[in-house]
């Protein structure tokens, strides 16, 4: 297998599209840490992967707070090893128009999905560029392409993200370390399973593909990435999203 | 037991992938060497694992020839 022993670090791995991601990683023999807000989800992580038969575990991560990046970072290179892949997937929506929005929305929404990026990927570049080899991969979303209204603040932190990943990508190239994003389109997961039918629907006419995404289409994408095979592929943001946008 | 600048020495040597013998007391990292500012920071990093020590970013920013690094480490010895 592919990833055998190396250490792979997901945030917002409890449920949805972080969860099918620490999952497809495992297949592949990585060793999965997968982060959760609170200590119960880091429980289920780890019984989830155990009860895949996968090596791994949960743990409990505040993204948004350094000492918390910095205390999960010693404690699985005290466990396991330094992280050689990194998928920043923890995420949120505080989604409202911009003349009702409030700045703790605006804060939340940056510091949690895009802030995170950054404390996460400075953690794990001192272990990753003395191997000389590493992935980070950033989750970010088709509205960081084509915005969508209501979303403002979601849509900066994941356009930035990619920006993120274009320009760490050329600082980090020399050591053997890839930096690419991948944009989900509407993905089955809770977040959409709280819209209504006629939002549904709406939402499913403009998909050529006429379907939602399923997590596992994503989480493949992240796993080719995380490869090998992929190492030529740097700085990329890889759309999958049934066609809805196309770049 | 060998002396901080042979250790230091030893340490670019190796980070820099450059012969022991290029690296005398006045090269400079980057021009001498043929550093880059990543090759720099990671420099640093080695330095501060090889002496159990913790250089603060604006020390490092001064860093920038090898006897300016066994400056660094005589002075900052525990």
């Amino acid at each position: 297998m592919s990833l055998e022993g190396k250490v792979a670090l997901v945030t917002g791995a409890s449920r949805g599209i972080g969860q099918a991601i620490a999952h497809a990683l495992a297949a592949q023999g990585a060793i999965v840490v997968g982060t959760a807000t609170s200590d119960s989800g880091a429980q289920s992580i780890a019984e989830k992967l155990a009860a895949a038969g996968f090596q791994g575990t949960g743990m409990k991560l505040d993204v948004r707070d350094p000492a918390s990046v910095a205390e999960v970072l010693e404690r699985i290179a005290a466990d396991y090893a330094a992280p050689a892949i990194l998928v920043n997937n923890a995420g949120i929506t505080a989604d409202n128009l911009l003349m009702r929005m409030k700045d703790d929305e605006w804060d939340d929404v940056i510091s949690t999905n895009l802030g995170s990026v950054y404390r996460l990927s400075k953690a794990v570049l001192r272990g990753m560029t003395k191997a000389r080899w590493g992935r980070i991969i950033c989750i970010s979303s088709v509205v960081a392409g084509m915005g969508n209204g209501g979303q403002s603040n979601y849509a900066a932190a994941k356009a930035g993200m990619e920006g993120f990943a274009r320009a760490l990508a050329r600082e980090v190239g020399s050591r053997g370390i890839t930096v690419n994003a991948v944009a989900p389109g509407f993905i089955d997961t809770d977040m959409t399973r709280a819209l209504n039918d006629n939002q549904r629907s709406v939402m499913l006419e403009q998909i050529p593909l006429g379907r939602l995404g399923q997590a596992e289409e994503i989480a493949a994408v992240v796993a080719f990435l995380a490869g090998e095979p992929a190492g030529y592929i740097t700085g990329a943001t890889i759309p999958v999203n049934g066609g809805m946008f196309m770049g | 037991m060998s002396t901080i600048e042979e250790r230091v020495k030893k340490i670019v040597a190796e980070q820099l992938g450059v012969k022991e013998e290029e690296v005398t007391n006045s090269a400079s990292f980057v021009e001498d060497l043929g550093a880059d500012s990543l090759d720099t920071v990671e420099l640093v990093m080695a330095l501060e694992e090889e002496f159990e020590t913790e250089i603060p970013d604006e020390e490092a920013e001064k860093i920038t020839t090898v006897q300016e690094a066994i400056n660094y480490v005589n002075s900052h010895q525990k």
